[in-house]
């Protein structure tokens, strides 16, 4: 047996605290207060979120500015099934993500006509239709929006504390769902694909991805994540708005920032990312405008600096990834050969 | 019947001219830097609010002031290319939309910040109200009409500048091939930077029209860069001229949707804009 190397000792052992987290989070109610487990619904939609672009600007190039208009389809599409088709709720979140996938598709066909710079600010018009036509729509309230009746939210749990731990936990399979769907997409055949797409686009179309198809398949892939991570946003808030539940700042720019600053084109990045967010919100919440502001400067220093983020940083110094996604080439190497 | 469906067209096309002021400077930065610049509609509404600064400040016409400034516009673009942007432009299209976008949030809070979310107007004298009755039918505003002669003027310039003055010829060197103008001796860096203090000047000249025009606020760089994006791409890439159709046929679409409401106005815009996309990808008047 070859002896392991400090660098593969360090990796096992943030494996290992990773794993302590997670398992941490499923006795999460026997171990945290209400207020922390409503922060920790928080935390894992926004991570759920964050996973979802950057699966798509870090891998598929679609840098989208419109990500908000699924978790708004998402939101929208629940309550129409609850209150207005008196669908079951757990029926109901089914089928809002059905339907956030289903409309993601002539949003995609429009979208995809643009070419790559464009591609952005298209993304974002589309969403702002989305927002406009929600506040348009009979029987959701209009532009001021509308609550959740009493007997549906009751349906996710009769007290404050059932509920919150009901959310809870569909947080956290949300986004043990999301990240476990995507590390299977980058380590599949169209993740293979991804991968090279990322570090090449022109080798990887020359070397036999379709480019084409795995785009699409990425951005649909994505939507219902979206939606569903919607419905939760709005089982939390008890209310549908489409200024919030369609918020560009809340569900993309935050988002474009927590990847930016954990590191893009990685699956440790979204997580560090969403983990400094949260570090900054609870210290920083207090000084209004200028919130964004420090954010926004420290993406762009990021980006100048080290455009692969905290986790860049890190790599630097460590080639080792925390969480496999890589192939390796041929048999695992002994160790007695020299590292590069 | 008719004659409200001509005023409307009429209306809509002055509006056009605005919307055409918007869209010259992102016309430029795409067909010459190559990139988008998202934070686009908020350096127009930075321009706003530094314009009422400066205007209120010495006790100046809006109009005036908007002239003394743009000396200023050309240095302020010249050096944000040099120093910011320039670090990013010719890499792949992330960076460019990471980087533009977190200033444009900088932008936005920062004015929040220091102005609050009050709504502002600058105002333009007699000019705002008079107007030309035509035939007994229509009136016109004679300030839409100022605009839209601006924005035709605007263009004309840039067009003689483009493709008549020397410097022009420069520009378009670097835009068809930088590594070739590299090599007979042109700098692209020092080329980009003049060409963002071209599109700071559009800029200006853009903010003053849209402030003494109708309100402004904080928070409403966004819906501009929408609609200057829109024109730009229903005009098609690189067409300075097509801008100003684009911006004509979003202004239009919104005079009629605002028949209805005012969500419908930017509706109205939007769908417009998705369905001339979707039956002409490469816009109405691309040259590629």
């Amino acid at each position: 047996m070859r002896s392991m190397s400090p660098a593969e000792i360090l990796a096992l052992v943030l494996r290992a605290a990773l794993m302590l987290a997670a398992m941490a989070c499923v006795a999460g109610p026997w171990l945290f207060s209400l207020n922390d487990l409503s922060l920790l619904t928080e935390f894992f939609t926004l991570l759920t979120l964050a996973l979802m672009w950057n699966l798509l600007a870090g891998y598929a190039d679609i840098i989208s500015v419109g990500q908000h208009a699924f978790v708004g389809i998402g939101a929208y599409a629940f309550y129409g099934l609850t209150v207005l088709a008196k669908v079951d709720p757990w029926m109901a979140i089914a089928g809002a993500m059905a339907i956030t996938f289903l409309l993601a598709i002539p949003a995609m066909a429009v979208i995809f006509r643009l070419r790559m710079a464009y591609l952005a600010v298209g993304t974002w018009v589309v969403a702002e239709v989305f927002l406009l036509v929600a506040g348009k729509l009979p029987g959701f309230g209009g532009g001021s929006g509308v609550s959740l009746p009493i007997p549906i939210v009751k349906a996710f749990g009769g007290s404050l504390s059932g509920r919150t731990q009901t959310i809870y936990f569909m947080s956290l399979v949300l986004a043990v769902a999301a990240f476990l769907a995507t590390w299977a997409l980058l380590r599949s055949r169209i993740g293979l694909g991804l991968t090279a797409m990322r570090d090449n686009e022109e080798a990887a179309g020359s070397a036999g991805v379709n480019l084409r198809r795995v785009r699409i398949l990425s951005f649909l892939w994505t939507a219902p994540f979206l939606g569903l991570a919607g419905v939760l946003v709005t089982l939390q808030k008890l209310r549908i708005a489409p200024a919030a539940s369609f918020s560009i700042m809340d569900w993309t720019i935050f988002i474009i920032f927590i990847v930016v600053i954990g590191g893009i084109g990685s699956l440790e990045g979204p997580i560090i990312g969403t983990i400094v967010f949260f570090l900054l919100r609870e210290n920083l919440s207090g000084y209004g405008a200028w919130y964004p502001i420090i954010l926004g400067a420290v993406s762009i220093a990021v980006i100048l600096t080290e455009p692969r983020g905290l986790w860049g940083l890190w790599r630097r110094f460590n080639t080792l990834e925390v969480i496999p996604v890589s192939h390796r080439i041929g048999a695992p190497v002994d160790d007695k050969t020299i590292e590069p | 019947m008719l004659v409200t469906i001509l005023n409307l067209v009429v209306q809509g096309v002055l509006t056009g001219g605005l919307y055409a002021l918007f869209a010259i400077g992102l016309s430029i930065s795409f067909g010459v830097m190559r990139f988008i610049n998202i934070a686009h509609g908020d350096l127009i509404v930075l321009a706003s609010f530094l314009l009422m600064t400066f205007a209120n400040a010495f006790g100046l016409n809006p109009f005036v002031a908007a002239v003394m400034m743009l000396p200023a516009a050309f240095i302020f673009g010249y050096g944000l290319q040099r120093v910011l942007l320039q670090r990013i432009v010719g890499k792949n299209v992330l960076p460019v939309i990471l980087v533009t976008f977190g200033l444009a949030i900088i932008i936005q809070n920062g004015l929040l910040e220091i102005y609050g979310p009050d709504t502002r107007k600058l105002s333009g004298g007699a000019i705002e109200v008079a107007s030309i009755n035509l035939g007994g039918l229509i009136d016109i505003g004679v300030y839409p009409l100022a605009i839209f002669l601006t924005a035709v003027a605007t263009l004309a310039f840039l067009d003689f500048f483009f493709h008549r003055s020397a410097i022009g010829a420069r520009i378009r060197a670097v835009t068809d091939d930088p590594q070739a103008a590299a090599l007979i001796g042109l700098s692209p860096a020092r080329i980009y930077s003049f060409a963002m203090g071209i599109v700071m000047v559009t800029i200006v000249i853009a903010a003053c029209c849209m402030s003494v025009w109708s309100n402004f606020d904080p928070a409403i760089g966004p819906s501009r860069l929408l609609t200057a994006f829109e024109a730009v791409a229903m005009g098609g890439l690189g067409s300075l001229w097509g801008t100003l159709a684009g911006g004509i046929m979003l202004g239009v679409a919104q005079n009629f949707g605002a028949q209805f409401d005012a969500a419908w106005q930017t509706l109205a815009q939007h769908l417009l804009f998705l369905v001339v996309l979707a039956l002409r990808p490469q816009g109405l008047f691309s040259k590629g």
